[in-house]
């Protein structure tokens, strides 16, 4: 049996002195401009949109049918006459102006109910228990009943709102202070915080990827909700959104104007998403480390 | 001389201790259970004092720190500082703990030592703003000062949480394993730093281990505790072993020492097994 083991073969012993850094050259070398380029993000994403953009042209050219699907053309210049001269940007600006009132009250409840529910236990089972019923409902579902209840104008559309904004944003909310780690709450209580100062200075900023996350997601909900509300019932009020100005184009068969009403649909929400959104990204939670 | 000049007002323990734990009993509610983590420790800790609370894992140590920081109430005896009652967390007894989230990562290093001085309006702006970079100058992070907690190794985090709790100048700072979770170069590393910023301030420190060596190192007096639960063993005196090098004879001596009083039943046990031995 012992023959079997595997001994190594003994070997000399050696030091060495390790050569001057002079001799090895530049450890850190600069980056060729395709390599710069290439890690510039928005330049990759831009690359990507204009890539789409070719394909759609491209493809509506060989299909060849104004009425069913317009070139990317056409749907620009519709874009152009529609800001211009038509009604897109008075639509546009009806839309947000909605769409924040329902944002604003959606969060502000939101907070009222995380408050609830990160200060008793009521208050967690209360917001558990709505989310579970409401959270899986669409919002659309509700219009019917927000028209019985406040007649057609903008309450229906903020009710609605409220609903698909609310339950994303608190429940991402509560998440995040849940999972606050226990050492960080010890530390912001050995400092004498409690109460309202507590939540503040320790929670709200500990959780912060998380309540990013769900007012990103509460925006969406809102923002579909919203677009799909008004083409349910755009076509009967006065002063209607960008949901209407697609529903109407369609109905008169300006195929490339409701592609311009969706393409504005689509950069509003680029926009938000790329410049608001990321904008307190980098400054806050990629600047703490918090995300990659 | 750290270690006698740590205690020249102990004399017969005549005078008042900065901190007694008298008869303490602490128990916490797992899923299942009601643990009792320590019975009955008493102990009491004087102004200058590096004082160890060593045990095995599971002694109630940790537990034992909670209680005196005011995270968690005794069920029987009393905790006291300067005579006081303690009843809640509070920013004259500060904790340094062993993970290195403690840190506020949405603060760089000056902002994390900052801002327990402001929220608690311990000092005004201008005397707080001084005291940090004082206490990062200490610790050797003054390049770091302005960087986020994230960029740092374990040891700065660490370095870091210590300055941030020095700058406060607490009665008495609550270590809590602190070093456990660094490697070992670095654990020697800090604990040298730590004996040269008590020679340099003079702080107070209650220092919780489970590291025999660092406990004969770090502490001027260790109290050793039994586990589950936790009571006192021992109080003993390190006369400054630790800052002696850590391979002489009365080093070794008083190592085997507490090795043999924390180990005792298992060896009695062990003996048992083994007749013939």
């Amino acid at each position: 049996m012992p023959d079997d083991k595997i001994m190594p073969a003994v070997r000399p012993e050696f030091e060495a002195t390790p050569r001057d850094a002079g001799v090895i050259g530049d450890a850190a070398r600069p980056l060729s401009l395709w390599e710069r380029l290439s890690n510039h993000t928005g330049l990759r994403r831009v690359a990507i949109l204009v890539a789409l953009c070719l394909a759609w042209q491209l493809y509506a050219q060989w299909l060849n049918s104004p009425l069913m699907f317009p070139t990317f053309k056409d749907a620009m210049t519709a874009w152009i006459d529609a800001t211009t001269r038509g009604p897109l940007i008075d639509r546009t600006l009806t839309s947000i102006r909605v769409l924040l009132i329902g944002y604003g009250c959606g969060i502000a409840l939101a907070a009222v109910f995380t408050t609830l529910a990160v200060s008793t236990r009521v208050g967690t089972d209360l917001l558990s228990t709505l989310t579970a019923m409401f959270n899986p409902l669409p919002a659309i579902a509700l219009l019917p009943l927000a028209l019985l209840w406040f007649g057609l104008g903008i309450p229906s559309l903020v009710f609605v709102i409220i609903h698909s904004v609310l339950w994303a944003v608190a429940l991402n909310t509560h998440t995040g202070f849940m999972a606050v780690s226990e050492t960080l709450r010890m530390a912001g209580q050995n400092y004498g915080l409690r109460g309202i100062p507590y939540v503040v200075r320790i929670l709200i900023p500990a959780a912060f990827p998380s309540i990013l996350a769900g007012l990103k997601i509460g925006w969406a909900f809102a923002w579909r909700t919203l677009i799909a509300a008004e083409l349910v019932f755009g076509v009967s009020s006065r002063s209607g959104g960008l949901g209407w100005f697609i529903f109407e184009n369609r109905n008169q068969l300006e195929t490339a104007y409701v592609f311009a009403g969706l393409f504005t649909v689509i950069i509003i929400g680029l926009l938000v998403e790329s410049v608001i959104f990321r904008g307190i990204e980098t400054r806050t939670v990629r600047r703490w480390g918090m995300q990659r | 001389m750290a270690a006698g000049t740590a205690r020249t007002n102990g004399g017969n323990g005549a005078a008042p201790a900065l901190l007694s734990v008298d008869g303490v009993t602490l128990q916490y509610k797992t899923r299942d259970h009601l643990v009792t983590a320590t019975y009955r420790v008493s102990f009491q800790v004087q102004r200058g004092d590096r004082f160890v609370l060593l045990g095995p894992s599971g002694c109630g140590k940790s537990t034992l720190l909670k209680g005196v920081g005011g995270f968690m109430p005794p069920v029987e005896g009393s905790i006291a500082l300067n005579g006081r009652p303690v009843e809640r967390p509070g920013p004259d007894r500060m904790m340094v703990f062993q993970e290195f989230d403690q840190l506020l990562p949405w603060k760089t290093v000056r902002q994390n030592v900052l801002f327990p001085m402001l929220v608690s309006g311990r000092c005004a702006r201008a005397e707080a703003n001084d005291r940090a970079q004082r206490y990062i100058d200490k610790v050797n992070l003054t390049k770091f000062a302005d960087i986020y907690p994230h960029m740092l190794s374990g040891g700065m985090k660490q370095r870091v949480a210590i300055a941030r709790a020095m700058a406060m100048e607490p009665d008495i700072l609550l270590m809590d394993e602190p070093f456990a979770a660094l490697d070992a170069l670095t654990r020697r590393k800090m604990q040298e730093e730590l004996l040269q910023l008590w020679d340099d301030v003079r702080f107070t420190v209650l220092f919780v281990t489970h590291s025999i060596e660092e406990a004969i190192i770090v502490g001027s007096r260790i109290l050793v505790l039994t586990p589950h639960p936790g009571q006192v063993r021992a109080e003993l005196n390190t006369d400054g072993l630790g800052q002696q090098g850590h391979e002489g004879a009365a080093f070794q001596a008083l190592h085997r020492r507490i090795h043999a009083m924390l180990f005792a039943q298992r060896v009695e046990q062990e003996e048992r097994m083994r007749p013939h031995a």
